[in-house]
């Protein structure tokens, strides 16, 4: 479904993606780990359209969507949970989750997946007319997905869903992934919560400055004796 | 000098400061989603002057009827300034952002100059010499013409904000810029509509404002000045208090016009200026940074 081909990207002078080919089939859920600064988010903006690559290609469902426009992108359905949710702090719930269905694809169906979204997470119904600023980070993480999904989306890029939440919330937000992933989405994964990630995903990508260093089955990952170390400190 | 002149004069100066309030909510909402002040404020309005003065004298258009013309124009030229030059300077420093607008304001002031001549013109309609009376107060007609049309243009304005896809798009590229790329709206495109909005209100409002006062070229820098102080006066970014600091405004002017001299009424305005920076910095509706 994704094909990312020999992706270079560049902030200035300073490299953060380096030579980065991926494959994403449909229905799978795929982890990327890495250190902090290893280029996780880098490529996931480069996939939406946010930043421009260098070099290499992105190709999803058939069309190379290298370089296009963010709103092009989405509209083909490749929508991301962003890192820090990116909500809009000071407008309603309810015109948060509109947001997320003004492109073409979404448009027509948005009163129906207004109503599934209120369905999934019953608190965003109930505060639907509050500013989202005023929501709970827990709240507001589920507002972002909420907001991914009323895209009508078929790629969804989740971007450290679980940054600051609660324990007992990131349980929660790691069972939506499941859920959606049981219902047949497609789903990248970038996390530092390294181990709940590759439990959860078919596969994974190990990116270290900018390269992806090793690639595998979550439970071959999971049990590398170079990941435990690296990254679940055993 | 008695209560009734006093009101006379207060109304007057109300309804002039609605005109002032639309002209200072065209930069109010170019400020508050794009973050960019536009020191060309006074010298669209003047354009829009002009080319309600044309359309009256060429083409016998009246300012009113020809509201929406030049609006649309001035919405063009907005969009089409923020399409392909402000958008390349959104992330450079301030003072760059500063010069490119002033530049525009010179280019736009020498071109007026080059076209009209240093003149004042101004406009004659039959409503110039008539007036509404309600009780005592006598009200001219073409200030109440002015202030009621401005007053339904910011109304429209608001609804768009409120309740148009467009305008919560646009709510949603203030509140959150990266968050509305996240959602995939065209942050480009919509800040070249908002800028054409806001030079919008600036037509309208100069269309309004020919029906009060002579037009000459130089008179850009003066409301340049003049919307910054509204937009200070009411809260940066506040719809509502553009509009009330031009009420303001337009009452001082008027106050201290007919109170001390009228030369000197910009010398009220800006104390005004001082006192709420004093006072209140973040403007009298506007919200604590």
């Amino acid at each position: 479904m994704l094909e990312v081909r020999d992706l270079d990207l560049y902030y200035g002078d300073a490299q953060a993606l380096d030579g980065v080919s991926l494959d994403v089939a449909e229905g799978e859920v795929v982890a990327i780990i890495g250190a902090n600064g290893a280029g996780k988010t880098s490529l996931i903006r480069a996939i939406a359209g946010m930043k421009k690559p260098g070099r290499g290609s992105i190709r999803f469902d058939g069309h190379d969507i290298t370089g296009r426009l963010s709103s092009v992108i989405c509209d083909l359905g490749v929508a991301q949970v962003a890192e820090g949710r990116q909500i809009f702090p000071s407008m309603s719930v309810r015109e948060n989750l509109e947001m997320g269905a003004v492109l073409p694809r979404a448009r027509s169906k948005r009163k129906e997946t207004l109503e599934r979204c209120y369905a999934m997470f019953p608190k965003l119904k109930v505060r639907s007319d509050q500013a989202a600023g005023t929501l709970s980070g827990g709240e507001q993480q589920m507002l972002a997905i909420g907001r991914c999904l009323m895209g009508q989306p078929r790629l969804m890029m989740f971007d450290e869903p679980s940054l600051g939440l609660a324990p007992a919330v990131v349980g929660e937000m790691f069972k939506i992934i499941r859920d959606l992933h049981a219902e047949g989405m497609t789903v990248i994964l970038v996390e530092q919560n390294v181990s709940a990630s590759l439990k959860l995903a078919d596969r994974g990508y190990v990116l270290e400055n900018g390269r992806v260093v090793l690639s595998g089955t979550g439970s071959g990952l999971l049990n590398d004796d170079g990941v435990r170390q690296a990254y679940l400190g055993l | 000098m008695d209560a009734t002149f006093f009101m006379n004069v207060i109304s007057a100066g109300l309804l002039t400061g609605l005109v002032y309030g639309l002209m200072a909510l065209g930069l109010s909402v170019i400020f508050g989603v794009m973050r960019v002040v536009n020191f060309a404020h006074g010298d669209m309005m003047v354009v829009a002057m002009y080319a309600a003065f044309l359309l009256y004298t060429k083409l016998g258009i009246e300012p009113v009827p020809a509201l929406p013309l030049v609006a649309g124009g001035l919405f063009v030229v907005g969009y089409l300034l923020q399409r392909f030059l402000i958008n390349h300077f959104l992330g450079v420093t301030e003072h760059i952002q500063f010069l490119l607008l002033l530049s525009v304001a010179m280019i736009i002031t020498n071109v007026v100059l080059m076209v009209f001549g240093p003149d004042a013109r101004n406009i004659q309609l039959d409503a110039s010499f008539e007036s509404y009376s309600l009780g005592f107060l006598v009200l001219d007609k073409v200030r109440v013409i002015a202030a009621f049309t401005a007053g339904g243009v910011a109304a429209l304005l608001w609804a768009f904000f409120r309740y148009t896809t467009t305008g919560t798009a646009i709510r949603a590229c203030a509140d959150n810029p990266v968050g509305a790329r996240v959602v995939g709206l065209n942050v480009e495109k919509l800040y070249a509509i908002t800028f054409g909005i806001g030079t919008a209100c600036v037509g309208a409002a100069g269309c309004l404002l020919l029906l009060l006062v002579d037009v000459h070229p130089h008179l850009s820098s003066d409301y340049t000045l003049l919307g910054f102080i509204i937009v200070i006066l009411g809260g940066l970014g506040s719809l509502g208090g553009a509009l009330l600091g031009g009420i303001l405004v337009g009452l001082s002017e008027a106050l201290s016009g007919v109170l001390i001299a009228p030369s000197l009424k910009s010398m009220f305005s800006f104390g005004l200026l001082i006192l709420v920076l004093l006072l209140r910095p973040q403007g009298i509706l506007g919200k604590k940074p």
